[in-house]
């Protein structure tokens, strides 16, 4: 393995990012709209439930931890996309870049990607609401980690699909996260949902995550039990992200999709 | 003649029931330029494309610099490089910028003296801060080029080098492409369709009809060997005649 090379590629991103200004904005625009929509319905909640009431900011921490998620997933898939626009992965794979190399690049990328939008939004979380998520301390960096590695494998799966089945298979970078959200329990306890849906819930390592959070913000509690099975699961979803990955990638060398694949 | 660089057995690929490329087997000295040259769907790119290890062969072998490029093909490929026309860079990148990150992927030493050098070998000095996608046809392909040869590679691997080209810019290309292989001794094989690149730059040439090498020599002796005036009209022999069966 070549640090030098995954730095090349992740200087190629920051280069990227630093000629398209939109593309910066974009990176803190939606998380921050995200955060102020739940930061209203945050304030409203806690003046008409107790449940809210006894948490203030439960909302605007699940929102900032969902984004961790969904922008670590797209911090992969989409950095991934840039280099099939450009019709520039035929160059990439007669270089001495390994696959696995383009992938800790990817992942280095989405964990700038995803520090900068939510970390934008975090701060100004302070400023409009006078919520804190740091105020959660190290619990924070837990969940933080834990979204983080499950976004990087289904993005790694994404980009499986896309390498076998080209952009025709784009639209799934943005569907397929939202298939897990209803179940991750982000906004509400995972005991709502009806009990077969809670079995596949536990399956997943975020709603682990977001069980933990409200434990915390709550109860004032880590629970170990949730952190530890979200890790246990993340290292069977990043298992197979890889997998995934390199199996497309073996795929598209033996159907030679890698010079054909651009928009 | 040299020691044998690119070694290439008995190789195929088929694709379901398409054969792209049937059993060809073909040596390129080292230092000498050589050529594919053959119609569409002769098997000009997918050959480049398996040298490559872009694309997995159905089977045979080839070997590049003693490299098994089936097997494992890294070894090899921080000492060759690679242009086609078809596969682009990142437009939004400024040239420096795309050369810049080449220079690291290809673990080239002092990197700013050598962007310097091919800046000014290839005339990009004034482009060097513009996006590459701002940029005309021929100075992307004088960028394209400069990046083939950020490593000084010892074996280079072209597709169609100066397709979409105007008359001057593809004289100035096959200059540069000339003089580096003359000072560098590398190894060029290179897929074309034009004649009078394949005269000037190779020595010599394997002719490739329906993924199958149908003739092969220097370019004067296939113009010899058809009596005929030119390489091209040897090439429209062979591509017209259906019932042209291999030489080799």
């Amino acid at each position: 393995m070549s640090l030098q090379r995954i730095f090349a590629l992740v200087m190629r991103y920051l280069y990227l990012m630093r000629s398209s200004w939109p593309r910066l904005i974009e990176l803190i625009y939606w998380p921050t709209m995200q955060m102020i929509l739940w930061g209203f319905i945050n304030q409203f909640f806690v003046g008409h439930s107790e449940w809210v009431a006894q948490a203030a900011g439960l909302l605007i921490g699940a929102v900032l931890l969902w984004d961790v998620l969904f922008r670590a997933q797209l911090g992969v898939s989409v950095v991934f996309f840039e280099e099939m626009y450009s019709r520039n992965l035929g160059h990439l794979f007669v270089s001495p870049l390994r696959p696995y190399e383009l992938a800790l690049a990817l992942l280095t990328v989405s964990f700038l990607r995803t520090s900068i939008g939510v970390g934008a939004a975090a701060g100004l979380a302070i400023v409009l609401y006078r919520y804190s998520i740091f105020d959660m301390g190290l619990p924070l960096v837990a969940f933080f980690a834990n979204l983080l590695v499950m976004g990087w494998a289904i993005g790694l799966m994404v980009v499986a699909l896309v390498l076998r089945y080209g952009l025709g298979a784009e639209s799934l970078a943005w569907a397929v996260i939202f298939a897990v959200a209803p179940v991750s329990g982000i906004y509400y306890p995972i005991s709502v949902l009806p009990d077969w849906l809670q079995n596949i819930a536990l399956l997943l390592p975020s709603s682990h995550v977001f069980e933990g959070m409200r434990a915390v913000v709550r109860e004032h509690v880590f629970s170990f039990d949730s952190f530890w099975m979200a890790v246990l699961l993340n290292g069977v979803y990043l298992s197979i992200g890889i997998a995934l990955y390199l199996f497309a990638f073996h795929i598209a060398r033996k159907r030679g999709l890698l010079l054909q694949m651009g928009e | 003649m040299g020691a044998l660089v690119i070694e290439v057995r008995r190789l195929s690929k088929r694709f379901g029931s398409v054969v792209a490329v049937d059993g060809i087997s073909f040596a390129v000295p080292e230092g000498s330029t050589c050529a594919l040259l053959g119609g569409n769907g002769a098997g000009k790119t997918t050959t480049l494309a398996m040298l490559l290890g872009l694309l997995l062969p159905s089977s045979g072998s080839i070997r590049i610099m003693g490299v098994d490029m089936v097997r494992n093909r890294y070894p090899a490929l921080s000492r060759m490089n690679f242009t086609s026309p078809y596969v682009d860079l990142p437009h939004r990148l400024t040239v420096k910028q795309n050369l810049d990150v080449y220079a690291r992927l290809y673990g080239v030493r002092h990197r700013s003296a050598r962007l310097r050098t091919l800046a000014e070998r290839f005339d990009l000095e004034t482009l060097m801060d513009r996006a590459y996608g701002a940029l005309s046809a021929g100075q992307r392909t004088r960028v394209a080029l400069a990046k083939a040869l950020l490593n000084e590679p010892e074996v280079l691997l072209m597709d169609e080098p100066t397709a979409s080209l105007d008359p001057a810019s593809a004289d100035t290309v096959r200059t540069l492409l000339k003089t580096y292989q003359e000072q560098s001794g590398a190894t060029v094989l290179l897929a074309s369709h034009n004649m009078q690149e394949v005269e000037r730059l190779c020595d010599k040439v394997l002719m490739l009809k329906q993924g199958r090498i149908v003739d092969q020599g220097t370019p004067a002796m296939l113009v010899q060997k058809y009596g005929r005036d030119s390489l091209e009209q040897v090439f429209i022999d062979i591509a017209r005649d259906q019932d042209f069966r291999p030489a080799y």
